[in-house]
């Protein structure tokens, strides 16, 4: 790789740009795309790698060529500066998640509490329509408190995040469900609301909780089994 | 460390504008288990740094070895590791499944 090429590849992620390092395998020429001009087999292999986020191995005039999706990092966005999002924030780094903390209440989002992370302090609806979450976004109220966790909800459940889920024991849930009915999600988008949050390994600590919890978010990403396990009914 | 794709790239870059020797290598196709999937990174130096992985351990050093020739000559190299490599088992690769691996100087 030349360090021009390896340079604007970095400058892309900075940018946050989805882009697929082009190669061919026969004598190492690269080029990336969108920047590069590419003939059309490898163009729609790009496309195919990046949406699927995969890899993909292409034969094209008589070389292989292999396609490297470089997509912008999936994102954590945790509503609350709690101590379980003080534990969550450095679990879900390392796994590739840009994390952003959502929380009005200054006294709790500092940067002391989450040094280096991004802190908006404006009220969760407009944070959230700001951050506008996609398919590569997970979200996770952690306030306990409807006045902050709803508004959060209400946009997430409108958006393709892959994961949102909601801390609250079960009774606390059935209640939310009931006033995010009222603002008009139907049972299906309800549905998706991960609740009590995380996966079931009898989390007590902090630490447990948010290992519970980006082990499922990991889970929901690729598709496994326990992501998607039946919940117990909710209680009336 | 955290070691996310972007970090190896990073560390790979920042080798390089040390002055420092410097070869990726890029798990390009896999076949039956194996740990690390396509597109997984190993960053080397000609001095023995390494950053990232191709696999739980098992190729790392036979891929260093290729890598050194690579920065050497400059010419890339694809490599093949599997069961029924010889080479396999010579350096173990106890998953039982096969990776290929590209292999390239930081030029």
């Amino acid at each position: 790789m030349k360090a021009e090429l390896l340079a604007r590849l970095q400058a892309a992620q900075a940018a946050k740009q989805p882009v697929a390092l082009v190669t061919r395998l026969t004598d190492g020429l690269q080029l990336l795309w969108p920047q590069d001009e590419a003939p059309a087999p490898l163009v729609e292999a790009a496309r195919t790698a990046l949406q699927e986020d995969a890899a993909q191995n292409v034969d094209y005039e008589g070389a292989a060529w292999f396609i490297h999706p470089h997509n912008p990092p999936l994102r954590l966005i945790i509503v609350g500066a709690v101590h379980i999002a003080q534990a969550l924030v450095p679990m879900a780094q390392p796994l590739g998640f840009a994390v952003t903390v959502v929380d009005p209440r200054r006294a709790w989002a500092t940067a002391d509490r989450f040094p280096g992370i991004t802190l908006i302090h404006e009220w969760t609806d407009d944070a959230m329509a700001a951050l506008a979450p996609d398919s590569r976004t997970a979200v996770v109220t952690l306030t306990h408190d409807p006045k902050l966790d709803d508004p959060a909800l209400d946009v997430s459940l409108k958006s393709a995040a892959f994961y949102i889920g909601a801390l609250g024991s079960r009774r606390t849930h059935a209640k939310r469900v009931a006033r995010l009915t009222e603002m008009g999600h139907g049972a299906e988008a309800l549905a998706r609301i991960k609740s009590p949050v995380g996966l079931d390994i009898e989390a007590v600590t902090a630490a447990e909780i948010g290992l519970s919890i980006i082990a499922e978010i990991v889970a929901v990403r690729r598709g496994a089994a326990l992501g998607t396990r039946a919940r117990q009914p909710v209680a009336a | 460390m955290s070691e996310t794709s972007e970090d190896i790239l990073a560390t790979a870059a920042a080798w390089r504008a040390a002055g420092e020797e410097v070869a990726l290598a890029t798990v390009v196709q896999t076949w039956g288990s194996s740990p690390r999937p396509p597109g997984s990174r190993l960053a080397m130096t000609a001095s023995g740094k390494l950053a990232g992985s191709v696999s739980g351990g098992c190729i790392e050093g036979a891929v260093a070895d290729a890598a050194k020739q690579t920065m050497a000559s400059g010419t890339p190299q694809v490599l093949d590791f599997g069961v029924t490599d010889e080479r396999a088992w010579e350096v173990g690769l106890a998953c039982g499944g096969k990776v290929k691996v590209f292999v390239e100087k930081l030029a």
